[in-house]
């Protein structure tokens, strides 16, 4: 299949967090059902993982992993696996699906008190971020709930016709 | 403001209020002294590396060799903060001096009197500040200069307070953390001025230096790291690289357009200050993004120390350790200025070990290139630097194509480079000992494997590109403790540990070296044979650099301790080998199965009255 659209609209992401953002929801089922430009997506939609018998993920976990160690493993250290700084997010998204994952990216959060200082900035803004949301969400999924391992997934699936394109179209970066 | 009966009270808003906090006064205060009165003064440690020459060396010689063993804790003293605690207090007469990490609280102890609060001051910055520090929210220290202690924030303002009161005498914003500039560096007071940096490498931030006045904090000069040379401040004809001069434009040259406008080249280290020659140094860091096929050009003036006058700003010499960085190894690490014999000559030497894995020695008064060694024998992304100086490539280093992250291409995987990004050593100063001529350097024992890919700029957000796997070096250990000779590259011993040596170092006429371990242990070690006199585990990691004071009589050693930094975030997990498969074990163990957060200076004597 040929990408032709990356980003996730600002405003769908941004309505999406705002109704759901109080609900916490464990991610659910992440059985893939369907394939979209190298991204899985469950029953219900959300972004997931397919990681086939030897190993090997699909292409969408593979950008994610890459992403990931972009914009977050300042804070959440490598693998997501939490640091001094920020939390585990191998245990986080045990308890929060897509849309309040999208919140949070989107909205950022704050805890600041006579016991913490924790901020997480909105990354909505972020193109490096937004492009590749799904990606993220789906590495982090696996890490979580699918029993994908630390380090740079050993064996991936190959990228789809027009990835390279498409994303630097949604970064609007020419290479 | 100055508060009494409702100071109690007040302390609660303090965090909100930006607030100073102080105890009624329980004996008279004397005048404070001038810098260079309180410098001289051996018992002081007045400047935030103890002198100009950032060779954090002590005359101080009650503790030695043969009683270090005896050492024992003296008191303690909680920050109340749990970040990553860098940096080291002052002691000034009868006062110490510290700041905590965000939110910056500043503390003034009596050491005459149970070491009761004098005052504290509590800045107001917004939270938002806190995401766009790279790598935790450290902070590496206060500076003091006539009556003033001197806090650089974690927002980039640089602010001036009375250090009998804590009363904020002037405020001064550097650049905005809206845009991912922030403050973590230690200042320096030169006669009138201040002098301060920025970090913000991650975000693409135009990094500069920047000099204050003293008096009111109004802003002399800034010199960027890249740009125009009326912003770099260079003199195309008197400023001098490898001995020739740089020339119109050396900076704009070496970039694609006008990226150098988000070029990055912070300058979050140490800033040293040679007052016979007045040239004031540092270093300058990598150049953002970390995806170098998105950035061709050599990049100038990333990478680079520094000479400049600090009296106008302008350039003396630089002289650019890295070209077209390509492992994010930040040139900047302190320049600690020793006084060398090289083949029986006296030699005015600036010693720098950079992040590249690279012990330097040049000429300070110069620039000129002496020496140039490994440091850590798993250095393998460059072959040397060529030092022939009727070569084309004089200067350079030779770069091994198989290591460089740029050669390629990008959505390449570059394995088993060493060292890894945050480099053979980072921030963590090195300490020289003039009695042994040797240099006593924390290093970090890492190595990594590198993906590159582009990015877009997007002010205050991470501008980064790429993808780190980090891993132990050859031996399956991080940390190294060297004693070094930077001019013939001998390590006279070394000291390993599991996790890398990420405290900084102190050196005393006692013969004895101190530093601290990312388990929190506070060591000292004969400096002539490596031998350790004294391990004490203190409550959590230590980043923080050792001191050391004199005080009634009596010297005493101080560290702070508070896992953190870049350290507690790439360490709390442990790493992976991604060659090695499952089960490693020893150094890709967690290092949050050692040790928690939170901040303490522990402060250790020896027994007896």
């Amino acid at each position: 299949m040929t990408v032709t659209s990356r980003l996730v609209p600002i405003a769908f992401v941004v309505a999406l967090g705002c109704g759901v953002a109080a609900l916490a929801a464990a991610p659910g089922n992440p059985t893939p059902v369907k394939e979209s430009g190298g991204i899985w997506t469950d029953k219900d939609g959300a972004p997931t993982f397919a990681i086939a018998k030897d190993g090997s993920v699909d292409w969408g976990t593979f950008v994610g992993f890459l992403r990931y160690n972009d914009a977050c493993l300042r804070c959440h250290g490598p693998d997501g696996a939490g640091s001094s700084y920020a939390p585990d997010l191998t245990q986080a998204l045990k308890g929060i699906d897509y849309a309040q994952f999208i919140a949070f990216v989107a909205g950022g959060i704050q805890a600041v008190n006579t016991a913490q200082q924790l901020v997480m900035p909105s990354f909505a803004t972020d193109k490096n971020v937004m492009c590749f949301i799904q990606e993220i969400y789906a590495y982090l999924r696996a890490r979580a709930t699918g029993g994908l391992g630390r380090g740079r997934p050993s064996q991936h699936a190959p990228a789809p016709k027009g990835f390279d394109e498409a994303s630097y179209k949604c970064l609007g970066i020419q290479m | 403001m100055r508060l009494r009966e409702s100071w109690v009270a007040f302390a609660a808003l303090g965090a909100l209020a930006g607030a100073v906090i102080a105890a009624p006064a329980a004996s008279a205060q004397t005048a404070m002294p001038s810098l260079s009165q309180a410098a001289a003064n051996t018992s002081n440690w007045a400047m935030p590396a103890l002198n100009y020459s950032v060779t954090r060396y002590s005359p101080l010689d009650q503790i030695n060799a043969s009683n270090a063993g005896q050492l024992q804790v003296a008191w303690t003293f909680s920050t109340g903060v749990l970040r990553g605690h860098e940096g080291q207090p002052l002691v000034i007469g009868n006062t110490m001096y510290l700041v905590t990490p965000f939110p910056n609280t500043v503390f003034a102890l009596d050491l005459n009197n149970d070491e009761r609060i004098i005052w504290q001051y509590t800045p107001t910055q917004n939270p938002e500040v806190i995401p766009v520090m790279c790598c935790d929210t450290v902070n590496r220290g206060l500076a003091y200069g006539e009556g003033k202690i001197i806090l650089h924030q974690a927002d980039n303002t640089v602010v001036a307070l009375d250090a009998e009161t804590g009363k904020v005498d002037w405020s001064t914003p550097l650049a905005s953390y809206k845009e991912g500039a922030t403050g973590t560096g230690a200042p320096l007071v030169i006669g009138d001025k201040v002098f301060a940096g920025v970090s913000g490498g991650e975000f693409g931030v135009q990094g500069f230096m920047a000099a204050l006045s003293l008096a009111d904090g109004h802003i002399l000069w800034k010199a960027y790291s890249e740009g125009p040379d009326n912003q770099i401040l260079f003199d195309p004809n008197t400023t001098m690289s490898l001995g020739k001069p740089v020339g119109a434009d050396s900076s704009l040259k070496t970039w694609k357009g006008d990226q150098w406008k988000i070029g990055g080249g912070d300058t979050w280290g140490w800033i040293s200050y040679d007052p016979k020659l007045n040239l004031l140094y540092y270093g300058s860091g990598n150049p953002s993004t970390w995806n170098p096929t998105q950035r061709p050009g050599d990049n100038k003036w990333s990478m680079t120390i520094f000479a400049r006058d600090p009296d106008t700003g302008v350039a003396k010499w630089v002289y650019q350790m890295t070209p077209h960085d390509q492992w994010d190894y930040d040139g900047i690490n302190e320049m600690i200025l020793a006084d060398l014999t090289i083949n029986g000559q006296q030699v005015p030497a600036l010693v720098h070990f950079d992040r590249n894995g690279l012990a330097y020695v040049l000429n300070r008064a110069t620039g000129a290139l002496i020496a140039v060694h490994k440091y850590d024998p798993a250095v393998n992304w460059t072959t040397g630097v060529d030092m022939n100086p009727s070569s084309p490539n004089y200067g350079r280093p030779a770069v091994v194509a198989q290591y460089a992250p740029g050669s390629h291409g990008v959505n390449v995987n570059y394995q088993g480079i060493c060292p890894a990004a945050l480099g053979s050593k980072d921030e963590q100063p090195a300490s020289f000992d003039p009695q042994t001529g040797l240099f006593y350097v924390p290093t970090n024992h890492v190595c990594m494997d590198y993906e590159p890919y582009p990015v877009a700029y997007t002010a205050g957000q991470p501008y980064v590109g790429a993808t780190l796997s980090m891993f132990p070096g050859p031996g399956g250990y991080m940390g190294r403790f060297i004693a070094f000779d930077p001019v013939t590259g001998n390590t006279t011993w070394q000291i390993h540990d599991q996790f890398s040596d990420w405290g900084g170092a102190l050196t005393t006429a006692g013969g004895v070296v101190f530093y601290g371990t990312l388990k929190g242990y506070l060591r000292a070690v004969d400096a002539k044979t490596g031998k350790i006199l004294y391990n004490f585990k203190t409550p959590s990691g230590i980043i923080g650099n050792v001191m050391t004071y004199m005080h009634g009589g009596k010297q005493y050693i101080a560290v702070l301790s508070g896992v953190g930094g870049w350290a507690g975030i790439g360490l709390a997990a442990g790493l992976t080998d991604p060659h090695a498969g499952l089960g490693a074990v020893g150094g890709y163990a967690a290092l949050k199965n050692y040790t928690a957060l939170g901040g303490q200076l522990t402060v250790f004597a020896l027994p007896g009255s």
